[in-house]
């Protein structure tokens, strides 16, 4: 690294050693990960730490009569019990409560009151000076309650769901029917209808939700929480507790897994908060794996289908509607159906979304919302229309391609799901698939080859970032962003490190403090596009002052030329006629005497640019099953991926958030469900040993092909955000293949071997 | 409906008292650590919570999901399956005892080569149940990793990574 700044080395522009956009860098958290020095939540052992242990109700509805507190209090090394007999007055209106993105309604107010709205509700938390002693004391607290009546099945609730507001950010309502859908799907060629049907499922991250809140001597805290957005649970806890900003510092530099379920603060920071603001003492609240299910959930949702095909094999008809669960207290959306809408060309399209109120806890995005549960049902419908009407599923979606939005009556930003669709059928082999069910198989294994592809949005939000170049040649940046195993601490670092021309080793980027300019919360796939955007901004204007103190230098080469004259590369700014003329970035400050260089800017979309245009992110799964005939048991033995979502800025990180994808579409599609037993209004497989999730000996072969896409309407940097548009398809993919090795249709996830034999 | 039913309604009984620490030594990455523990205290909280050895991370408490699987004489365990008294006089290896930073085990090295973790939160646990693995000198094959790797889940998905990352360990290992 030292001697880029005695010898230069001439390199071709564009070829530097400090490109590092696109590249296979290895993430530079990596080894703080693999160390275990990577802290998280529940991790910050600061002194004098209390434990609170959280009491949730077994009841699902009804009120709370008695806490019989006394004996529990009389235990030694028990120092408080809170509930709502004791919880000081707290800001009185629901919007106080209301974090950026709660849902329309009113959100849950832990501790408020004596009502019991959902079952495993926290009632207590019980605060110890050892984790040992809460755990046990919140065994053995009594509490009596009334039990009133309860619904929580969908199933009784078909006739009862409505038209959902529009209350929560980023919902879409269905566009209105186009064209003649009833009349078209009456005079089709070939018709198909099914109904589609997945339970709830939990996000259940690695990590248990936990918050260590630091008390300061000066009555300020420090939040240390698992969060997908610190601004987010700052302004939720500041607007509760009446603290100013300045009084609360949330932080979190690394999150254990979050698929969404960090995107709204969950109610042990409040709990935290409210013990140790209460106490003056800090104090750690970590979930159970149990009390994982007791907050959102991507929603038990029941979709119908009906399609219709003309002669030719293009759509005639389309009808796609849903109907989901909610909460009674606030209106849960996701937008379910829109995609069927704008993933294939067709003139008559009917689409439909409706929620029903039940007594759960308000269901929560994860991972893909909507979009993983519409896809499932638009795919698995597609699979059988083109086998009704006798074509290649692949054939029949080209057939259908849509070259602009019909929702939307816009041509796409960039679209190059055609490329997927054939990168992704020739790295397969899909030309050797042979289209009868039960076809193709080996000794008593029944082999299966499905496909099925989605659409995911291209989203960008404001964001900030602050950069501090200092004269030993390192460059920090800092943004309030998250990461939670997506890679935005190695994104960010080379995307600053190639704006500035750095060795990555110069460059630190930190993340998740409040202290930090503000970043959106970690979510929508648009943290690459939104922080990406702002750190390059903040970088290039570092660039622009450090050009202005070269050209200071004596017998600076780079007199009078204009930033757009120049290029950052291997520790220099160069001219870009004459690489040789360059000055070396390190020896700028010292020669100008200044010890650092700090600044702070921003970036947003160019809403002018980007409103002629609709931008998304698609994919194309391909699929083989093997599925033993005797036992219904299926393997995913081979399945590949081709996603087009714009430029990549990282080919070995973003890699693996497809992998990760495919291994959430296996899990979706033969796994996961969180059962609910109707008699008592409660989850019954609330533990990860119930609760199934791939196992290393669940995952095979697994091919990611990222197609290229040149996007310069998204936003500056091209890219659409990968984390959740690979999972599109994945279970509709396997669904298909399992009809293929079958015969069996199978329109109720998960797969399990009852629904094959 | 009455939770948890303790029969100490009025205050004429009381619950039973928490029963007390004592002094417990621990061999941890060769350190030798004496600790005031209560006895319930599992060998996962007593890492955590006790030595300030947070690399173990807790999944599930419940002996289902691997997070803080440590090496106990060199065998795999899930710590919060174990009481610490249980292990006085054992050599606990922890993350933390596999390599730092700036000396980082194969293993270690392999992970990030192999980008075998996203999130990293059960990073360590799979770190040191492959140790144990390959430890037991019973996996070669992929099939073989991949059954005897199945008591660690990684709910980011990075099974791949962690297959290749552990084969080029045992590879290299049984090449020497």
């Amino acid at each position: 690294m030292s001697d880029l700044t005695t010898t230069p080395r001439l390199v071709e522009a564009g070829t530097s050693n400090t490109s590092y956009i696109g590249k296979p860098t290895s993430r530079v958290e990596g080894p703080a990960k693999v160390t275990g020095t990577a802290k998280y939540s529940a991790e910050f052992n600061v002194p004098g730490l209390l434990y609170g242990y959280v009491v949730t109700s077994p009841i699902t509805k009804g009120r709370i009569t008695k806490i019989n507190s006394a004996p529990v209090l009389a235990l030694e090394g028990v120092v408080q019990i809170f509930s709502h007999e004791n919880v000081p007055s707290l800001a009185w209106f629901d919007r106080n409560y209301k974090d950026d993105v709660a849902p329309g309604g009113s959100p849950f107010r832990p501790l408020h009151d004596a009502e019991i709205k959902f079952n495993m509700q926290p009632v207590a938390l019980v605060v110890a000076d050892s984790f040992e002693v809460a755990r046990y004391a919140a065994s053995v607290l009594e509490i009596e309650y009334e039990q009133e009546k309860f619904d929580t099945n969908i199933d009784l609730k078909r006739d009862e769901g409505h038209k959902p507001g529009s209350g929560k950010t980023g919902f879409m309502p269905p566009p209105p029917p186009r064209g003649n859908p009833n009349d078209a799907l009456k005079n089709a060629t070939h018709r198909i209808e099914g109904e589609y049907i997945h339970g709830a499922q939990h996000h259940n991250p690695m990590e248990m939700f936990a918050t260590t809140v630091e008390y300061h001597q000066d009555g300020k805290i420090t939040a240390y929480d698992k969060t997908q957005g610190v601004y987010n649970v700052q302004q939720y806890i500041t607007k509760i507790f009446g603290l100013s900003k300045d009084e609360a510092r949330v932080v979190n530099h690394y999150m254990g897994g979050g698929f969404g379920s960090g995107l709204r603060p969950q109610y042990q920071v409040f709990l935290a908060v409210l013990a140790a603001l209460e106490l003056k003492q800090s104090v750690r609240v970590s979930l159970t794996r149990q009390q994982m299910f007791s907050f959102g959930h991507r929603p038990h949702t029941l979709q119908y289908l009906k399609m219709g095909t003309n002669p030719d094999g293009t759509l005639a008809a389309l009808h796609h509607h849903a109907l989901h669960e909610t909460s009674k207290f606030e209106e849960y959306t996701e937008n379910v159906v829109n995609w069927s809408g704008m993933l294939y060309q067709c003139e008559n399209v009917n689409l439909g979304y409706q929620v029903a109120e039940l007594d759960v806890y308000t269901p929560l995005d994860m991972r893909a919302p909507g979009a993983a549960t519409g896809s499932f049902a638009l795919e698995v419908a597609m699979d059988e229309m083109a086998y009704a009407a006798g074509l290649d599923p692949l054939d029949f979606r080209i057939r259908n391609y849509a070259e602009q939005d019909q929702n939307m009556k816009k041509p796409f930003s960039s679209k190059k799901l055609r490329e997927c669709y054939h990168e992704g059928a020739a790295k397969f082999g899909w030309d050797k698939r042979t289209p009868e069910p039960r076809s193709m198989r080996e000794g008593n294994q029944l082999i299966g080859w499905g496909m099925a592809g989605g659409v995911w949005d291209a989203s960008m939000q404001k964001a900030a970032a602050k950069a501090i170049f200092t004269a030993d040649g390192k460059l920090e940046v800092l943004s309030a962003a998250g990461e939670n195993g997506t890679g935005t601490y190695t994104i960010m670092t080379q995307i600053a490190a190639e704006t500035l021309g750095l060795p990555l080793e110069a460059v630190t980027f930190k993340l998740g403090d409040t202290n930090m300019p503000e970043a959106p919360l970690q979510g929508g796939s648009w943290t690459a596009a939104s922080v990406g955007s702002a750190v390059k901004n903040v970088c290039t204007e570092v660039g622009e002052k450090l050009l202005k103190l070269a050209q200071k230098m004596k017998g600076s080469p780079l007199k009078g030329a204009s930033i757009d004259d120049v290029h950052f590369a291997d520790g220099q700014i160069r001219l870009n006629t004459n690489p040789s003329e360059a000055v070396v970035i390190r020896d700028i400050l010292p020669a100008s005497g200044e010890e650092k260089l700090e600044v702070e800017s921003s970036a947003m979309p160019n809403m002018i640019k980007q409103q002629p245009y609709s931008m998304h992110s698609h994919n194309a799964v391909f699929v083989e099953v093997k599925v033993d005939e005797d036992l219904g048991t299926v393997h995913v033995t081979r399945v590949v991926n081709a996603v087009a979502a714009g430029r990549i800025l990282n080919t070995k990180t973003a890699r693996s958030q497809v992998l990760g994808s495919v291994v959430w579409g296996i899990s979706m599609a033969l796994m996961e469900e969180t059962v609910m037993d109707h008699t008592f209004g409660r989850y019954m497989n609330h533990n990860y040993a119930e609760y199934h999730v791939p196992v290393n000996a669940d995952i095979h072969d697994i091919d990611v092909v990222f197609v290229e896409e040149e996007d310069d309407k998204v936003n500056p940097l091209g890219v659409k955000g990968i984390g959740e548009v690979g999972m599109l398809g994945v279970a509709a993919a396997i669904t298909n293949a399992v009809y293929h090795a079958t015969g069996k249709r199978v329109r109720e996830l998960p797969i399990y071997m009852d629904k094959l034999l | 409906m009455i939770q948890q039913p303790t029969n100490t309604s009025g205050g004429a009984t009381s619950l039973p008292a928490p029963p007390s620490a004592g002094s417990v030594t621990l061999t941890i990455n060769g350190v030798q650590r004496h600790m005031q523990l209560a006895p319930w205290t599992t060998l996962l909280d007593a890492l955590r919570e006790y030595a300030d050895l947070t690399g173990t991370k807790k999944g599930c408490d419940h002996g289902q999901c691997g997070s803080c699987t440590v090496l106990v004489n060199g065998k795999r365990i899930n710590s919060c399956l174990t009481l610490a008294v249980m292990q006085e006089g054992n050599e606990i290896t922890t993350i933390e005892g596999l390599g730092q930073p700036e000396n980082l085990s194969p293993l270690q090295q392999a992970f990030i080569d192999h980008d075998a973790f996203q999130c990293g939160y059960c990073t360590p646990g799979q770190i040191c149940s492959a140790q144990g693995l390959i430890n037991e000198g019973r996996a070669h094959t992929e099939d073989e990793i991949r059954e005897l790797m199945s008591g660690n889940i990684c709910r980011c998905g990075a099974y791949v990574g962690i297959l290749a990352a552990v084969k080029e360990v045992v590879d290299k290992q049984s090449s020497k």
